[in-house]
């Protein structure tokens, strides 16, 4: 463990923040990633349909294997060609 | 009546000492403060300092030292060593008859290399105000520094309590001494935080006072931080250095002196940036819209080469005197080169240098941007062999930039650029007045000079170079 001394003006929170979210999904390509668990595939089937219904695109992708991070590759292929991923975990 | 003294094992002095030590603990108004073993001196009890605490407080540089107390605690006076008779009239009383007259202490263990930031980490910890962040073991602490947004894109290093207080050795002003306020969220900016953000650059704590100065010089209005960071231009603070204090950190005067290598002018020009990012929140494609920004937006920060200059400094031109040691900021864009090779006498390297500056934004923009010329040792001895000081060059250059309107304006030379057309046939200068300032520096071999073009918005619209004292 270590401690470090805030260079900043402290206005933000001392935890890390997740990026901000877009306030809405019109004209955006959703990613749908699939972290190879059984039923994954299941379930991101549906919410594709759902989100093809709303008239949005998708893209499809998946995890060589669930037991570990997704290669360094597919994370960079995944940010190049989608604005928001959808990640399914399902048994 | 008291006295304590402070001992550590591994010092031949302190051992020496052991029976006169014992002969006072024997009256009982002796307090022995130990560094290394708590067992010694044996057979008198001994307080615990090993994590020197005491040694701390007390400032002890040397052991043994011995120091008397009055009634109310406070300190009368103290002695560091051996020197019996100054033992025998510190405490009134006869004392080791057998031992030599003098021995020198040995070091104290809280002076030890890289120990007293460590002590000021652990015990002073309250003069810092700023937030204090847990890094887990699993991060490492470059990427934690670089995920929390603190980096330029290069390294930095990670700002440990420790680190900051040896930082602020370099400066005798206060942690929460407030210089400014820092665009362009407008946050206070104390010592402390300047010095934080100098960690992570880099930073000597010997350069510190160049650091603070740069900053308060960015933070005074005429500078005009706020639209230089904001602006789609291309420029960003340039830090020269002049003075004394200059040539004593080691900055680079010469070769390559506005390239890398060297630490000084590398990471004080980072650490004001850092500052702009950090604590004023200036962020490119934030709030810093700069199209391209430039080179020297991590770092640009130089110092004039006054050593054998036939030419009065950069500070000296700004009212200060040879000896004071100044930063002077400017609002710049990346730099431009200037070959001449043949030139030998100064009206002909005068029109070169014009003819070069007569481009600086736009060749039709005038009185716009401001300029540093930097002269290079070889050009210099041209004017220096001719007897022209540095105001006699820049009378020269303005009367070269002073262009007859007719070529400026819009649509003159096919170029749809330009200014109004009423201005044409009016003769007109490229500077505004003062806006031509120059100064020396660079290799010896080489008949180059370079141009550090301004911002677009020079004078009472936008920025003015501010030259402050370093203190």
């Amino acid at each position: 463990m270590t401690i470090l001394m805030d260079p900043t003006s402290e206005r933000a929170p001392e935890n890390r923040q997740p990026l901000p979210r877009p306030a809405d999904l019109e004209g955006k390509t959703v990613g749908l990633l699939d972290i190879s668990k059984p039923k994954g595939n299941i379930f991101i089937d549906r919410l594709e349909d759902l989100l093809v219904q709303k008239g949005l695109t998708t893209k499809r992708y998946i995890k060589p294997t669930f037991t570990r991070v997704a290669p360094v590759e597919l994370n960079q292929q995944i940010a190049a060609e989608c604005d928001v991923v959808i990640e399914s975990l399902a048994d | 009546m008291s006295y304590s003294v402070i001992v550590k094992e591994d010092c031949s002095t302190c051992q020496l000492v052991v029976p006169v030590i014992k002969q006072l603990k024997g009256d009982d108004e002796l307090t022995i403060y130990s560094q290394d073993n708590v067992q010694f001196p044996s057979g008198v009890s001994v307080i615990d300092d090993t994590q020197l605490e005491y040694s701390w407080h007390r400032r002890i540089d040397t052991v043994p030292t011995l120091i008397k107390f009055d009634d109310n605690g406070e300190e009368l006076a103290r002695v560091v060593g051996w020197e019996k008779s100054e033992w025998q009239t510190l405490t009134g009383r006869p004392l080791g008859f057998d031992l030599p007259d003098f021995r020198p202490g040995c070091g104290s263990k809280s002076v030890d290399p890289g120990m007293p930031e460590k002590l000021a980490a652990r015990f002073d910890r309250d003069k810092l105000q700023s937030r204090e962040l847990t890094i887990s073991m699993e991060e490492d602490d470059a990427e934690a520094c670089y995920d929390r947004g603190w980096s330029d894109g290069l390294p930095v290093v990670p700002p440990t309590a420790e680190r900051v207080m040896r930082m602020l050795t370099g400066t005798n002003r206060l942690p929460d001494e407030v210089i400014g306020v820092v665009p362009p969220d407008l946050v206070p900016c104390t010592i402390e935080k300047i010095a934080i953000n100098a960690v992570l650059a880099g930073c000597k704590p010997e350069y510190l006072p160049v650091v603070i100065a740069s900053v308060e010089a960015a933070l005074q209005d005429e500078f005009c931080m706020h639209g230089l960071l904001a602006t789609t231009y291309f420029s960003g603070p340039l830090v020269i250095v002049n003075g004394p204090l200059s040539r004593a950190i080691g900055m680079n005067s010469k070769g390559n002196a506005l390239g890398q290598g060297n630490r000084a002018n590398g990471t004080i020009g980072r650490a004001l940036q850092l500052v702009i990012r950090n604590i004023g929140g200036g962020k490119p494609r934030g709030v810093d819209r700069s199209v391209f920004g430039n080179p020297g937006k991590y770092t640009y920060c130089f110092a004039e080469d006054e050593t054998n200059s036939c030419w009065e400094s950069l500070a000296v031109e700004k009212g200060f005197s040879e000896t004071a040691s100044t930063v002077t900021l400017f609002a710049a864009d990346g730099m431009q080169g200037i070959v001449d090779q043949k030139s030998r006498d100064p009206e002909s390297l005068s029109r070169s240098f014009a003819a070069a500056l007569r481009v600086v934004g736009h060749p039709k923009m005038i009185m716009a941007a401001d300029v540093i010329l930097v002269v290079s040792p070889e050009h210099e001895r041209i004017y220096r062999l001719a007897g022209w000081t540095k105001q006699d060059l820049k009378n020269c250059l303005n009367r070269l930039l002073t262009i007859d309107g007719s070529e400026l304006i819009a649509g003159a030379g096919g170029i749809a650029e330009g200014i109004p057309e009423k201005l044409a046939g009016k003769q007109l200068p490229k500077f505004r007045e003062g806006g031509l300032n120059i100064v020396r520096a660079g290799g010896s071999a080489g008949m180059f000079s370079a141009i550090i073009a301004g911002w677009g918005a020079s004078g009472t619209i936008g920025s003015v170079p501010v030259t402050r004292e370093i203190k």
